[in-house]
């Protein structure tokens, strides 16, 4: 018997219990973290408030990333055009001095922006581990209706807690209720 | 015995309170989530299209080609064939560019500043106004580049190391120019696409045939929309709507350097930058609205794009309008307040004596009189005099820059170098030819992309059904 768990466990991701009401979702999401499962997910078609914190996510990097990125565009503008004009190609106009740096302003910002932005996007991109052209989650019933009108939440196998009868007794007795718990095999 | 009148608390507010009454809905009745993604993803994935998409991309591609045409002509003969000359040496050239990014501009104020502002209305409408800043914005950049004549030199304006051991004017608006117009650009480019990404996977997940199931899903990057991507996605949206506000304001600004910093009388003045961003916000929605309106009607959308959408948006046009209007009469009173002969001679040249004359009063017209139409709610909800409405501040804020550059180049301090200045039928044919390009864009967008952010309609809808009642 422990020979053929140890076999199927790799094969299972997990099981999936599908809603079809966002609200619903977010009280399922909540009874199943407050049940002490941590490797949990849930899926939905838009943003829905809450429901990340209410599995236990509540910090991303990304605002800090795009902070050190803004200050580092800031600088990198800031500081090539003070090397172009008083140092590697300073020029006299009559007299004027070479650090004007009200004229460096402008660029200083649009650097600032650029740098920021750009970390601001790519660095979600890369937390969320995208691009990545599939993903086990897939494999879920119905699945493809999740970026339209379906909300899943998902316990996967990798769970101190997950035993694959327990937890879908466990999903299948939610409140409020799944409309269908299924397995997710890798 | 009296009766009692049975009202909800809705209608109780409602009556005591009319200005708290519940305004028309963001979304058409009858709305389902299956109904929302059906609405939009039909568009590209199954619906024939319209007649109208191909007369506009018809018409598009003609116009199209005659930018190549002319173009091609412009590389083969040089700057020579447009109407430029000194003292005039920026004509259609700079106003197209400023008229393009001002275009641009609704998109990016729609899309982040009405983000920051929580208003919700903007859902139905950021993604393509969003799609048209991508486009005007590559117009926009054309003209500068053309008017080089040499433009496989382009690249000298760039910081770069060179075996000639120079750097750019750091210090002169043009290239502050170039660095925010392609950091406009780019990052306009990524907000746009970081919103796509999830609604490419909803169209990933309703493709009919294989090829459009792979194109979708390498466009949606595997979007998963777990509750961990969707966290940080809306802080990253959050975060680049908050940078992209001052970027818009910055953008518009450093334009308004490229005159105001110069001396020449008409330009040099403080009014610049704010009237510019206002000018532009002004383009932007009205040409917001004559894309939009018609593709609403050709596509069946008018329970995604609201009467309620187009309202507020026309509201939004009469207020900043006013706010252009404001800039216009500064502009008089600072030419006389400044007590300078030639600000003085300038503005008088340019609104009763010079020879372009009719363009300023016919931009009067266009941006300041018919604009008063917006008072009416009927014109405001009614598409085809809004249209109209919209039809006639296109070309006002055209004629605006068109009067800004030419009356103050042509009549400038010595009466020994005034000038004339007329388009050639060469810059008339860049000008529409970048119209088509603008219209081709965006049929084509119209054809491969969801038009409306499907997710944040999803998330409006989720508003009315949990908490609206």
């Amino acid at each position: 018997m422990h020979d053929d768990s140890a076999n199927k466990g790799p094969q299972v991701y997990g099981l999936i219990a599908e809603y079809d009401d966002p609200d619903q979702l977010l009280t399922a999401a909540k009874s199943t973290y407050d049940a002490g499962y941590r490797e949990v997910e849930a899926y939905s078609p838009f943003p829905i408030h809450g429901l990340a914190e209410s599995l236990g996510f509540t910090k991303t990097a990304v605002p800090f990333l795009t902070l050190c990125a803004g200050l580092t565009g800031a600088c990198a503008g800031f500081g090539m055009q003070v090397f172009a004009t008083v140092y590697h190609y300073p020029y006299d106009i009559g007299g004027r001095p070479f650090l004007s740096w009200p004229a460096y302003i402008p660029i200083t910002f649009e650097m600032m922006i650029l740098f920021a932005a750009f970390t601001a996007g790519l660095s979600m991109l890369a937390l969320n581990g995208l691009p990545r052209p599939h993903h086990s989650i897939f494999n879920a019933k119905n699945f493809e209706r999740a970026s339209s009108d379906r909300f899943f939440l998902c316990i996967e196998s990798a769970d101190d807690h997950y035993d694959d009868a327990a937890t879908k007794e466990f999903l299948e007795d939610l409140d409020p209720r799944p409309l269908e718990v299924s397995e997710v095999m890798v | 015995m009296a009766t009692v009148e049975k009202l909800t608390p809705e209608e109780v507010t409602a009556k005591n309170y009319p200005a708290l009454a519940p305004v028309a809905p963001l979304l058409g009745p009858g709305h389902d989530y299956e109904s929302i993604s059906d609405t939009i993803t039909s568009v590209v994935v199954e619906k024939p299209h319209p007649p109208g998409w191909f007369i506009m991309a018809a018409v598009g591609m003609c116009f199209l080609s005659l930018l190549g045409i002319s173009t091609a002509y412009l590389f083969a003969r040089g700057t020579g064939t447009w109407g430029v000359t000194i003292p005039i040496a920026w004509g259609f050239a700079i106003i197209n560019f400023v008229w393009w990014i001002g275009i641009g501009h609704a998109g990016t104020l729609i899309s982040a500043v009405l983000l920051l502002l929580r208003q919700d209305w903007r859902n139905a409408i950021n993604r393509f106004a969003e799609a048209m800043t991508i486009f005007a914005v590559a117009c926009a950049g054309m003209f500068p580049l053309l008017h080089l004549g040499r433009p496989w030199v382009a690249f000298f304006i760039l910081p770069y190391p060179n075996s000639m051991g120079l750097w750019p004017q750091f210090r002169s608006p043009l290239v502050w120019d170039v660095f925010a117009i392609s950091t406009y650009g780019s990052v306009s480019l990524l907000f746009w696409y970081i919103g796509l990404i999830p609604d490419f996977a909803t169209c990933r997940d309703r493709a009919k045939n294989r090829f459009a199931q792979i194109a979708y899903g390498m466009a949606s990057l595997g979007w998963r929309g777990s509750s961990r991507h969707w966290f940080r996605y809306e802080t990253a949206s959050m975060l680049l709507a908050g940078l992209c506000t001052p970027l818009v304001v910055s953008v518009h600004s450093i334009v308004s350097f490229d005159f105001s910093a110069s001396q020449l009388p008409g330009w040099h003045t403080t009014i610049f930058p704010p009237y510019f961003v206002a000018g532009a916000i002004y383009a932007g929605f009205a040409m917001v609205l004559t894309m939009a309106l018609p593709v609403r009607k050709w596509y069946k959308m008018e329970s995604i794009i609201t009467t309620r959408h187009i309202d507020n948006m026309a509201k939004v046009m009469l207020t900043v309008g006013l706010i252009v209007c404001y800039g216009y009469a500064s502009e008089l009173f600072y030419a006389w307040y400044s007590g300078s002969s030639y600000e003085r001679f300038m503005m008088w040249n340019r609104i009763w004596a010079g020879p372009y004359r009719y363009a300023y009063w016919a931009l009067i017209v266009c941006n300041f009189v018919v604009p008063q139409l917006l008072w009416i709610k009927s014109v405001r909800v009614n598409p085809i005099p809004l249209f109209g409405v919209c039809m006639f501040i296109n070309v006002g804020m055209w004629l605006e820059r068109y009067v800004i550059v030419v009356t103050s180049l042509t009549r400038d301090f010595l009466p020994s170098s005034w000038g004339t200045y007329h388009g050639t039928i060469w810059d008339w044919g860049i000008f529409a030819g970048t119209l088509g390009f603008f219209t081709v864009c965006m049929c084509l967008f119209i054809r491969f992309m969801p038009m409306v952010a499907i997710h944040e309609i999803r998330v409006t809808h989720h508003k009315n059904t949990s908490h609206g009642h």
